[in-house]
């Protein structure tokens, strides 16, 4: 996994690189070639549209149909069925002697299926488990239909141009024909889909106790894989045999990342889809010639990379980043306990707190004081005077401050007299609790101890004013010795 | 109580000649039962003994090499709304893009059929359900944030949204919390209060016969099925676990305190 964000850094790299190396080259030759492409691609002119009807349908099919084998642990089965149905693709070829969509998509559903059912077959009849089952099938049917196809292209029967695009998309010789198909197919899919939500959702989660449940689930299982298929075989024009699995698997995958609930990642996972397949278009449109596919792959991919980094809940740079708030944010709710001690050892006599008073409390450096004092400032929780060799606290900080200690001493207090710890155990276990306990949590710790003033070692616990009461207010329920 | 004409009662669960096979070896032989409405039977036997496969042969999730199920002197899947079924835990992926709600809402889909969409008084009864397992305050919870013991609570609060008259749970005390022990054994006496059947694998034979009305003592074939008190003995306990003599040693204390009088 630790290897996941290089790899993906050196294709976005490499994409990136490529295509500029490209611009490079095509201004060398024409100045404004890569803008007048780009101008040209939003004219909408034929065969844009096509191409781009065209990506939005495959994109919308395999997100939607691939968030169900992403959840369900069925990601090689996919790969294996996309390089499965090549051989069904050749048949309807010859069957057709043109490159008939239904001609093809029929052959290439039919032996799609029957290339699940060869693995299952294997599975069942000897000890060989799925993976090893899953990479002969795909294999074999697949260097199967490369042969067939360069049979066909060999004898030159009908019109058997345009077949190369099966191996790595060509989104430029989809047809309008081709579109329909797609368009009927997909709509096909998102109505199952929305239909069959939960019956679907149930047999992903659980399909025994699906079937306990009295719910169809070999017929919904066959029903998904026929539908797989179909998505399967609408994206193999533009995206091509080698790189369907992939379109199926990381736009679902991103939305896995996204969201925890199996309906939102349906949606996320078909946006993903099309907007991929629609940037691929848009990347090989402006490249000329290029296979459609690959920039696909790629543009999903990169939609990935930023999941990975920025996914609200799972993303790896968000988490960093909660995770470096929460201890900037324990740093100071421990330089506002030591500032309030400070105050606290003066009988709050005074309001500013010098550093040279908070380093000799808490035994560090002037340097150190003045820098936990600066993040303070930058909290909001503090300001400086004489030089900022004087801490202020402000409103704010004094009730946070004031909350912190109250929820050490509390918690302290709850160890030692609930929990039948020695007061002289209590304090690391409370200097790791203070930063965590909510508003709640003190509401019932205060009524728990029957709302008390002094902790175990005899210290007044403050009481926090709320919000909205004037902040002025003593900080102790006895009131006295205070200020 | 149903009863049929000639006012024999018939069985929650009937279970005939019933044999299962994995790759031409028989893992279950022969297995006759009739577990009579209202009751709390525990499976018990060592591992491997086919426990687990009984219950998903019942159920029709592994392939029957012979013999017949029936539940309320019908085919099994002729009203399968009336059975509820416990997994065991490990069969499914907690990391699953659902929440607590949604799981125990699957309870209810057998009811609805394909097409339906659980009703408002489809989540109140889910939430009622997780209520009696204490997870009502975790309704919204993704699941991959429960320990084991609320995982199993969600499990079983699925199963009560399936509103059934026979439940078969696998292992259902599997690695729990004791308090989450304590809160099944109570659910389990309050759906014997209200003439449910209940089938359960278990693994502790220690607490088998203080939780069971009924014992299924099971090692490929049946080797005793009856009233705890008859059927919980050193003899029979041998047989079932053959010459395993550290769990022998174990029962063979609580066996001597003699079978526990128990209230019914």
């Amino acid at each position: 996994m630790k290897a996941t964000p290089i790899v993906l850094m050196v294709l976005l790299a490499w994409f990136l690189a490529g295509s500029e190396l490209h611009a490079a080259r095509a201004s060398d030759v024409v100045e404004i070639n890569l803008q007048e492409q780009i101008g040209d691609f939003f004219k909408l002119r034929p065969p844009v549209p096509t191409m781009l009807a065209g990506a939005l349908l495959l994109g919308l099919s395999c997100g939607l149909l691939g968030s169900f084998i992403v959840v369900r642990r069925m990601a090689l089965m996919g790969d294996t069925l996309s390089h499965a149905v090549l051989p069904g693709v050749a048949l309807g070829f010859m069957w057709s002697m043109s490159k008939d969509p239904v001609a093809m998509l029929v052959g290439a559903t039919l032996v799609g299926l029957f290339g699940s059912v060869v693995v299952t077959w294997i599975r069942r009849t000897t000890r060989i488990k799925q993976d090893a089952a899953l990479g002969i099938v795909l294999a074999t049917f697949y260097a199967l239909g490369v042969c067939m196809i360069r049979m066909i292209q060999n004898s030159g029967g009908g019109n058997s141009g345009g077949l190369d695009g099966i191996f790595f998309g060509d989104a430029a010789a989809l047809r309008s024909q081709d579109v329909a198909l797609m368009a009927v197919l997909s709509l096909l899919t998102l109505l199952l889909i929305t239909a069959l939500y939960r019956p679907f959702l149930a047999i992903s989660f659980d399909p025994g106790f699906a079937r306990s449940a009295g719910l169809p689930v070999a017929l919904l299982d066959h029903m998904m894989m026929m539908f797989l298929a179909f998505a399967i075989v609408v994206s193999l024009q533009a995206v091509g045999v080698v790189l369907v699995s992939a379109l199926l698997i990381t736009p679902a995958a991103t939305a896995y990342l996204m969201t925890d609930r199996l309906h939102r990642m349906l949606w996320i996972a078909g946006l993903v889809g099309m907007f991929s397949a629609a940037l691929g278009v848009f990347c090989s449109f402006l490249g000329g010639k290029l296979p459609s596919g690959p920039f696909m792959v790629l543009s999903a991919s990169a939609v990935f990379g930023l999941a990975y980094l920025f996914a609200p809940k799972h993303g790896t740079l968000t988490r960093w980043w909660r995770r470096k708030n929460r201890s900037r944010q324990i740093r100071n709710e421990n330089t506002l306990k030591a500032i309030y001690r400070v105050l606290e050892d003066r009988e709050f006599e005074g309001e500013g707190v010098s550093l040279q008073e908070l380093a000799e409390l808490r035994r560090e450096t002037l340097e150190t004081a003045r820098a936990q004092v600066r993040a303070l400032v930058r909290a909001g929780a503090a300001t400086t005077g004489e030089g900022g060799n004087i801490a202020y606290l402000t409103p704010d900080g004094q009730r946070r401050s004031w909350a912190i200690v109250r929820n050490h001493r509390l918690w302290e207090l709850y160890l030692t007299n609930l929990a039948d710890y020695e007061p002289d155990h209590v304090h690391e276990d409370a200097e790791k609790i203070e930063h965590v306990l909510g508003e709640e949590a003190v509401r019932e710790l205060e009524k728990l101890l029957d709302y008390p003033e002094v902790d175990p070692h005899g210290k007044q616990i403050p009481r926090v004013p709320r919000k909205t009461a004037a902040v002025e207010e003593p900080a102790g329920y006895g009131g006295g010795g205070q200020r | 109580m149903a009863r049929d004409q000639t006012g024999v009662s018939t069985p929650a669960l009937e279970v005939h000649d019933l044999t299962v096979a994995y790759h031409k070896r028989a893992v279950l032989y022969g297995i006759d039962i009739a577990v009579p409405e209202g009751n709390l039977v525990g499976i018990v036997g060592p591992n491997g003994a086919g426990k687990s496969t009984l219950i998903k042969a019942i159920m029709g999730i592994v392939p029957k090499a012979s013999g017949w199920v029936e539940v309320f002197g019908e085919a099994f899947d002729a009203n399968p709304a009336r059975i509820g079924y416990v997994p065991q835990r490990e069969s499914v992926d907690w990391d699953f893009p659902v929440n607590v709600m949604d799981v125990v809402l699957m309870g209810r889909y057998g009811k609805l059929g394909l097409f339906k969409r659980p009703s408002r008084a489809d989540k109140e009864m889910a939430s009622e359900c997780l209520e009696q397992v204490g997870m009502l305050p975790f309704a919204n919870r993704q699941i991959a944030n429960l320990s084991g013991g609320q995982q199993q609570r969600v499990f079983l609060a699925r199963a009560l949204a399936q509103e059934s008259d026979l439940y078969l749970m696998d292992e259902p005390f599997a690695g729990v919390d004791a308090a989450t022990e304590a809160a099944i054994v109570t659910l389990l006496q309050n759906l014997r209060a209200r003439g449910k059947t209940v089938l359960v694998v278990h693994h502790d034979l220690s607490t088998a016969q203080e939780y069971f009305d009924m014992l299924l003592l099971l090692n490929m074939r049946v080797v005793a099925f009856g009233p705890t008190e008859e059927v919980y003995t050193m003899e029979l306990l041998q047989k079932t676990y053959g010459g395993r003599l550290t769990v022998l040693s174990e029962v063979a204390e609580s066996v001597g305190k003699g079978p526990m009088k128990r209230g019914k």
